[in-house]
């Protein structure tokens, strides 16, 4: 064996191919901090920033109005309260459909033309701006008043919330109930099951946590949004004190951080972090609650 | 069989309540899975029929006028229309490259896995971030950061019509960098896992012959993995077409038409969410016809994207 094609089998820094290769692994590394970047720095911020201005009379009282009082804006707690009512009731209305549906898909029609199109219609459904979702129900609930004559009220809110979380929810459940073993199907027949009991004994509780999963995303995703509650639950400044205070104006985190925001106060701007802060720790830890219910489903994604 | 047996192993007949939760059972998912078909052509026939006055008013002619005028009821979303085909293009331009880029180095064997997984896990956190809270952090934080980088770039292509106005704060091109973080999880997500299918095979092969890993990487795991990153871009796309609270915070909203990226504009959500809830009369109808299009040209995304990823999708299993 010569010399030369000893060399050629060494690794040689100094060849073009390997000059590229490690300019261009550089360059994706590049892109891999970049795009970590804006994550760190916005948590970071909101975790310092709104951080700062959380102590216990933020979290329960009213905010005031802008303007009246520089020193205190006084506090988010009925957006808290807000946030979490519509989030309730768009999971009340959205999961019994959602999983509903996503029963349908999966146990019924596997591969039907109406299980095609209703796939493909929650997939249509999921990329609808979430504002065209305010604006639908601001046309059909709000402006014509068929909540027993209210206008902006929470249900609006939770219900514009609930046409964004519906295609999520359907999606998960289909394909967590596809993971389940047709054996166990076959099985549960076996013995004697009616399609009922099979998929209520058997193939819902192998698929919840998948389902869980999907439920607690869809939620994450509805409880932080905000385009479709600004002409449907308005805001308010004051907490719920009965049950009819469901059909007024509604105050949320995330339009309370949107108005005051764009106040010309540093009170009502301290007040926006306040309450970005909360919304971000509770989506996040939903996010991570999430990802550890899915790791522990017998047929899970993560699993199989 | 003899009579013993037949009385021992008789087959239980379902007794017809079984039978009728079952047929029952079965109405009520259909008619829980036609919820969705409902409430989607619900939307489509709401906006089109609250639209409907403008439409016969304006015409076509809504789309190519830039005017918005209550006072004299003259209407048209040109300056949105083109601020959210611009917005929207422009963060995609931008976040390709990043969101690949970052793929691409979470799929190969650079860097230890458990670092990878933790990069791939920021990422989708970063999804989760409201899109408010990257508005109210785009317009304390980002936009005062950039701001002297952009007068650099003013003072020394100020001729060019893109960056021909002074960035006085709000404006187009910080909108343009926080859709880029909005969208960046979409695209990286979607594009590593489609990038992780690319089966083992084909990288050994591409290594066996003498490819290094970056010819492998763009000769053959790209290539085989195409119809899932297009299908994300097109899913960013339709993303940053819609999206609404971050972008209205920071574009400025204003319907004067500008070619500069530095100056502030106007995307159809940010105009809606400006608008709506003070609107009456016409406006609405106007703003209802601008919901439209935005439905339609996020419809025509989405439906490409499915289309794109059935049609390119290879199969190796």
């Amino acid at each position: 064996m010569n010399y030369s094609s000893q060399k050629s089998l060494t690794y040689n820094p100094s060849l073009t191919r390997n000059i590229g290769n490690k300019a261009l692994t550089i360059i994706s590394a590049l892109f891999a901090i970049i795009s970590v970047l804006p994550l760190i720095l916005v948590i970071s911020y909101v975790l310092i920033k709104g951080g700062s201005y959380i102590n216990i009379e933020t979290l329960i009282l009213e905010p005031e109005p802008p303007g009246d009082d520089l020193l205190s804006a006084g506090g988010i707690g009925p957006a808290i309260t807000g946030t979490f009512i519509m989030a309730v009731i768009a999971s009340i209305i959205s999961i019994p459909v959602g999983v509903g549906g996503g029963i349908y898909l999966a146990e019924y029609s596997k591969s039907g033309n109406f299980a095609k199109f209703i796939r493909f219609g929650s997939n249509v459904l999921a990329g609808v701006p979430s504002i065209i979702a305010g604006v639908f129900i601001y046309a059909i609930i709000v402006s014509t008043k068929i909540l027993f004559g209210s206008m902006f009220s929470g249900i609006a809110g939770g219900i514009s919330l609930s046409i964004l979380m519906l295609p999520t929810i359907i999606k998960t459940t289909d394909e967590a109930l596809k993971l389940v073993p047709n054996d166990m199907r076959r099985a549960a027949f076996g013995v004697g099951a009616s399609k009922f009991t099979m998929i209520t004994n058997i193939t819902l509780p192998a698929a919840f946590s998948s389902i869980s999963t999907g439920v607690l995303l869809a939620l994450a995703r509805a409880a932080g949004e905000t385009a479709p509650l600004i002409f449907t639950a308005l805001f308010s400044r004051y907490y719920i004190t009965s049950f009819d205070d469901l059909f007024y104006e509604m105050g949320s985190l995330s339009v309370l951080i949107y108005n005051f925001a764009l106040e010309p106060y540093e009170a009502q701007n301290q007040l926006a972090w306040a309450a970005s802060f909360i919304l971000v720790i509770v989506l996040l830890s939903l996010n991570i609650l999430s990802r550890w219910i899915g790791t522990l489903g017998a047929f899970s994604k993560n699993k199989v | 069989m003899d009579k013993a047996s037949t009385s021992k192993f008789s087959l239980r007949t379902r007794p017809t309540s079984e039978r009728l939760v079952d047929v029952g059972f079965k109405n009520i998912v259909v008619a829980m899975a036609s919820m969705v078909a409902v409430v989607l052509f619900s939307i489509f026939a709401v906006v089109y029929y609250e639209s409907t006055e403008s439409i016969s008013r304006y015409g076509l002619r809504f789309l190519f006028s830039s005017a918005w005028n209550p006072v004299t009821d003259e209407y048209g979303a040109f300056t949105a229309i083109y601020g959210t085909l611009f917005t929207s293009i422009a963060s995609l331009l931008i976040a390709i490259p990043l969101g690949v880029g970052t793929a691409i180095f979470i799929t190969e064997n650079i860097i230890p896995e458990y670092i990878r997984n933790v990069i791939g896990i920021m990422v989708e956190l970063l999804a989760a971030i409201p899109s408010v809270v990257l508005g109210l952090w785009a317009v304390f934080i980002m936009e005062p950061f950039i701001r002297p980088f952009l007068n650099i770039i003013y003072e020394l292509f100020g001729f060019i019509p893109f960056f021909s106005t002074q960035p006085l704060g709000a404006g187009m091109m910080p909108a343009i960098l926080i859709l880029v973080v909005m969208i960046l999880p979409i695209i990286t997500s979607i594009s590593k896992d489609s990038l992780k299918q690319v089966p083992s095979k084909l990288r050994q092969a591409a290594y066996g012959i003498g490819a290094s890993r970056w010819t492998t990487i763009f000769k053959v795991i790209i290539p085989a993995s195409i119809s899932g990153i297009t299908g994300g871009v097109l899913l960013a796309l339709g993303r940053a077409m819609g999206e609404t609270m971050a972008v209205t915070m920071i574009i400025g909203n204003s319907n004067n038409f500008s070619w500069s990226i530095f100056a502030p504009s106007y995307t159809i959500s940010s105009m809606l969410a400006n608008q709506f809830g003070e609107a009456d009369g016409s406006q609405v109808s106007s703003l209802m016809y601008a919901a439209l299009i935005l439905m339609i040209l996020t419809l025509l995304v989405n439906v490409f994207a499915q289309w794109i990823v059935k049609k390119l999708s290879l199969k190796y299993q």
